[in-house]
């Protein structure tokens, strides 16, 4: 944990190879493709290494985290070399490092980790906990690595076809699990407390099972080239902005449903088992506000972003588009929720309540919208 | 926002209570839960759509009452517009009443605290030091500064000395931005939205045109000049063609708004990735204007807009720009004659023809180089291919009803066999029914239309069913004139009946004519019948003997026997065929000027700031009471933060032990 008195003092070795590392990184990456990078690619690349840099800093998870996806990645995109064709032959490619078989690694650890986190809860088996937070880190990485080896095949796929694989349904479920889970990790560690990973896992698990559904029954999988509409740099930084409010207020809504359980367990007997493995009510009520907080500032600035991209692709930056509409819905709904709780003081059963209702909100304005309105903003279509 | 005032209303005078309403926190929040709810109706009913179609989906009555209401652009509705404007206003108002205190705390240090409340404050610590008053208020100060507070020392009674510190009260700095903002983002959307027109219209100056007009036969009331208003329009141009000016859409109708350039456009082109996608639509412009001193040329794309002169040009759609086409007109019944008569048109054309008797009006809609389709004779429907050109028509009786068709250029290939299609539907909600003519050897219809007009020919049906009467009633032992006479016209009429309606008409003629005891047994008789009358008026035709013929032949009659049948359901005395074509897209361009825009930018700039300054720059205030005690010096620390609790009790933690330790030779109190 940071206060101010460490950015006082002296920074701490770490600090030192992280930074050389993104640093030299990001030279590598300029280096390679400063030809095919338009300045504002090159511009978001520097922000995410300054943002991974910061992040890192406080976080050494991340920072493992985020060398074992390079790692991983690279080790792929070696075994790969220049033919697709390699995901069948190549034994580790197709077994653990093709962006599918570590999406479905992904998917089998994100599951497990569910269970165990649960077991963990049950049991009062804080090693069992433990275990649930490896499992966690694990599909995290398996997840990321998938997502980067697939940004790698989509240009394998032809001359014109890469792009950032955060295009369709498909590849942002995938993006929304490794995101959530990342998000709650980094509050796990910072409030200590495991005993709330069952609940998140359990949201990022139903994303599992719908991708997993997604890809068997549709082929979703499948690598398609991009629509025009979405052949921009703006697509790489709307999307995961957009992924960082979605991931911090569905975490938001499944502490709101702990919170629940927890107060309606204590209201019957205070000295019950569930209430004293579970994390304190303030602490989850606290928790709650952080996400959506968190939430909310991401998803501000993904609408800008949307907006300032809808003006350069649709001719202006507000259309009322049925998914512009629904962004501001889910705007309003946690605006009015951080006023009451900001300003009126609210706090506990109503504001978790609400907050489970704020996820059903955010689920419609990110799948319903694409199922059941028609508009302008029809990518994700099932 | 605010929370309400403590003090009771009955003191206040109204307007200042209606003020405190305005810019109260009930009516803000009720306003954002409002909006949102309001705005969930123009996602669920589709905006903006024609009129007749919101009449077919209500009914007369409830298509009035939501018109009323506004719902088909609902969010230009002037009660929508009223539930924004009076957020803005509440917003406005929370922010007048709170700018003062705001700015004060962000500024002010609290200077005129208690020793008694510091004591009684959450975060709080005691210790005692060695040092002499000044020293240890000079070296706490010097702890704050490095600490990154703000301070200040001030003499309270008894020469006690208290130092104020305050760090982060920038947060205060994010309620104002973040609400600020809000009231920029709505002031420069209005610039940008259609109010000024509404405004015009509702004074009479301008009238929206529901009628579909040349340009120039648009009223001058429906126009509007060039000027600083914002717009939103879009406009279709042909290639080789220009425009000055943009319809924009309102309501059920439109506005032309002038340009102060013209837009020629040279060419538009799409491309595509190797599947058939699409991969990109650009095109080609030039811009004319007098300022200029030589047309400027632009490439435009999607995502890729041309900036000039305040406008933004967009590539937004494109669609057939009046395409040449040649065409040969297939006679499909004796009406129309027996030979093609070749026909040039273009799209968009509508056009006078004579078919037999019929006048029939031909109106041609669009024209396709290509369909990339899903293959319908491979399971996976993400296996496309190219069925290359076609064009779509619709044929006007003289009583007004149409058809719309759809023909392609080239056969398409089914079971191994060759045929030209042709869809057929009588309004746009149905799918297209499609006709498959079975191209012969050479590729055309003329074996198809010899064989159609073979059926019409009464003296060769007349003399095939003669024949055909004579050799089944050869092994009667003598000769019944009446029922050569009987089955003789039977034939002649099955032919007849086919040719008019197919085999459903036949079946009718079974099930209507014929007495139900027989019908069972007569029925597969008549059919049987039937198809021996039409092969042996096959094999009438030159080059097919019956004893050869081959299997592609049989196949061939078969197609033709089946799609002569539905020929009645297809309802156009002629096919289509498309012999050449000069292909002429029409790029869609959307226009825009939102002056605006950067207004609206700024605000969301304000925003995004003001968002992250409140919820990560946390307020933190600390303040030392300082006083002489009978041997020492007595030190008290308090604190407290208005974000982030967790992390300050961390802070002040640290503190409490690091500050007693850098104040000389102190002695921290038990208890604290």
């Amino acid at each position: 944990m940071t206060t101010n008195t460490e950015i006082m003092t002296k920074p701490a070795a770490h600090t030192w190879w992280w930074y050389s590392l993104l640093l030299l990184a990001t030279i590598g990456i300029l280096t390679i493709y400063h030809e095919v990078l338009d300045v504002y690619e090159v511009s978001i690349l520097i922000f995410t290494a300054v943002s991974m840099a910061l992040v890192g800093n406080q976080w050494p998870g991340f920072r493992g985290h985020s060398i074992a996806v390079a790692v991983l990645s690279l080790m792929a995109l070696q075994l790969y070399g220049s033919e697709l064709g390699a995901a069948e032959t190549n034994g580790l490619l197709k077994y653990m490092l093709a962006s599918q078989s570590a999406i479905m690694w992904m998917s089998v650890f994100f599951i497990a980790a569910t269970f165990t986190y649960f077991g963990g809860l049950i049991f009062r088996s804080a090693y069992t906990e433990k275990v649930g937070s490896a499992f966690t880190w694990i599909a995290t990485t398996f997840g990321m690595t998938g997502l980067m080896v697939r940004w790698r095949e989509t240009h394998m796929m032809g001359a014109d076809i890469g792009y950032i694989p955060v295009s369709n349904l498909y590849e942002v479920f995938i993006l929304f699990a490794v995101v959530t889970a990342l998000l709650y990790l980094f509050y796990e560690r910072r409030y200590q407390v495991r005993s709330l990973g069952g609940f998140v896992l359990l949201v990022i698990s139903a994303a599992v099972i719908f991708q997993l559904w997604y890809a068997f029954e549709r082929n979703a999988h499948e690598i398609q080239p991009l629509v025009p509409a979405l052949q921009s740099y703006w697509m790489k930084i709307h999307v995961p902005a957009n992924f960082i409010g979605y991931g911090a207020f569905a975490m938001a809504a499944m502490i709101g449903i702990a919170y629940l359980l927890v107060s309606w367990r204590a209201a019957k007997n205070p000295d019950s088992g569930v209430v004293k493995a579970m994390p304190p009510l303030m602490m989850m009520d606290d928790l709650m506000y952080k996400s959506i907080a968190l939430g909310f500032a991401f998803f501000t600035v993904a609408t800008i972003l949307g907006a300032l991209w809808a003006a350069e692709a649709w001719g202006g930056y507000w259309s009322w588009d049925p998914k512009e509409t629904w962004a501001l819905i889910v705007w309003l709904n946690y605006a009015a929720w951080l006023h009451m709780r900001m300003t009126k003081g609210w706090n506990g059963v109503p504001m978790a309540w609400w907050a489970i209702v704020g996820l059903f909100v955010t689920l419609f304005a990110f799948l319903g919208v694409n199922m059941f309105l028609s508009g302008l903003h029809s990518y994700g279509s099932l | 926002m605010s929370e309400s005032t403590k003090k009771g209303p009955s003191s206040l005078s109204f307007t200042r209570r209606l003020f405190l309403f305005i810019g109260s926190m009930e009516l803000a929040i009720t306003l954002l839960l409002t909006l949102a709810v309001a705005s969930v109706i123009g996602t669920v009913l589709q905006q903006n759509q024609p009129y007749a179609d919101y009449v077919i989906k209500f009914g007369p009555f409830w298509f009035d009452v939501f018109e009323q209401l506004g719902l088909y652009d609902v969010y230009s509705a002037m009660w929508f517009i009223t539930i924004l404007a009076l957020l803005v206003i509440s917003t406005s108002v929370c922010v007048i009443r709170h700018f003062p205190a705001m700015t004060k705390e962000m500024w002010q240090l609290r200077t005129n605290v208690q020793k008694k409340s510091l004591k009684a404050m959450h975060h709080s610590a005691q210790w005692q030091s060695n040092d002499n008053l000044q020293t240890v208020a000079n070296s706490l100060q010097k702890e704050f500064k490095n600490l990154g507070f703000r301070s200040r020392q001030t003499v309270k009674q008894d020469d006690a000395i208290l130092i104020s510190a305050m760090r982060g009260g920038m947060n205060r700095l994010g309620y104002l931005f973040t609400h600020i903002a809000i009231v920029v983002i709505c002031v420069g959307g209005l610039f940008d939205s259609n109010m000024p027109l509404k405004l015009a219209e509702w004074r009479g100056d301008i009238k929206i045109e529901t009628r579909d007009l040349s340009i120039r036969d648009i009223p001058a009331e429906s126009r509007l000049g060039e000027g600083n208003q914002g717009f939103r329009g879009s406009v279709s141009i042909p290639e080789g063609k220009a425009s000055e000016v943009v319809f924009l859409p309102v309501r059920d109708g439109y506005l032309l708004q002038a340009l102060p350039f013209r837009i020629e456009v040279k060419d538009f082109r799409i491309e595509h990735y190797p599947n058939g996608q699409p991969k990109s639509f650009e095109s080609d412009l030039v811009i004319h204007d007098d300022e200029l001193d030589a047309p400027m040329e632009a490439t435009i794309a999607v995502n890729h807009p041309l900036i000039y002169r305040g406008h933004a040009i967009y590539q937004a759609s494109f669609s057939d720009g009046g395409s040449l086409l040649s065409l040969d007109a297939w006679p499909l019944d004796s009406r129309a004659g027996t030979e093609p008569v070749s026909i040039q048109t273009k799209v968009f054309e509508n056009r006078q023809m004579l078919w037999g008797e019929e006048s029939m009006q031909l109106e041609m809609i669009d024209f396709r180089p290509f369909n990339i389709n899903p293959d319908p004779t491979k399971e996976d429907t993400r296996n496309v291919r190219d069925f290359g050109p076609n064009f779509t028509f619709k044929l006007r009786t003289e009583t007004g009803e149409a058809r719309e068709y759809e023909n392609y250029m080239f056969p398409v290939e089914r079971d191994g066999r060759e045929y030209f299609l042709s869809g057929v539907r009588n309004t746009p909600a149905e799918s297209f029914a499609y006709l498959y003519l079975p191209v012969d050897e050479d590729g055309s219809l003329t074996r198809f239309l010899e064989y159609s007009a073979l059926l019409r020919d009464e003296a060769l049906v007349s003399g095939i069913a003669n024949s055909m009467m004579k050799e089944a009633l050869a092994m009667l032992p003598e000769r019944d004139e009446a029922l050569e006479g009987s089955l003789q016209q039977t034939l002649e009429t099955l032919i007849k009946m086919f040719v008019r309606g197919g085999f459903d008409e036949v079946r009718d003629f079974i099930d209507n004519n014929l007495p139900d005891a027989e019908r069972d047994n007569l029925a597969p008789a008549y059919l049987g019948m039937l198809r021996e009358m039409l092969a042996r008026i096959y094999f009438s035709m030159d080059g097919i003997d019956p004893q050869t013929v081959t299997n592609d032949q049989l196949l061939f009659l078969q197609d033709t026997v089946d799609s002569i049948g539905t020929l009645s359901r297809y309802g156009s005395p002629v096919f289509l065929q498309l012999t050449d074509f000069e292909h002429i897209q029409s790029t869609g361009l959307q226009i825009a000027k939102a002056p605006g825009k950067n207004v609206v930018y700024f605000g969301c700039a304000l925003l995004v700031i003001g968002v992250f300054l409140l919820f990560y720059l946390p307020q933190r205030r600390l303040w030392a009471w300082i006083e002489q005690g009978p041997e020492k010096t007595d030190i008290i620390l308090a604190g407290s933060s208005n974000r982030n609790a967790r992390e300050f009790d961390t802070f002040f933690n640290e503190q409490q032990t690091a500050l007693p330790a850098k104040t000389g030779n102190s002695r921290q109190l038990p208890g604290s």
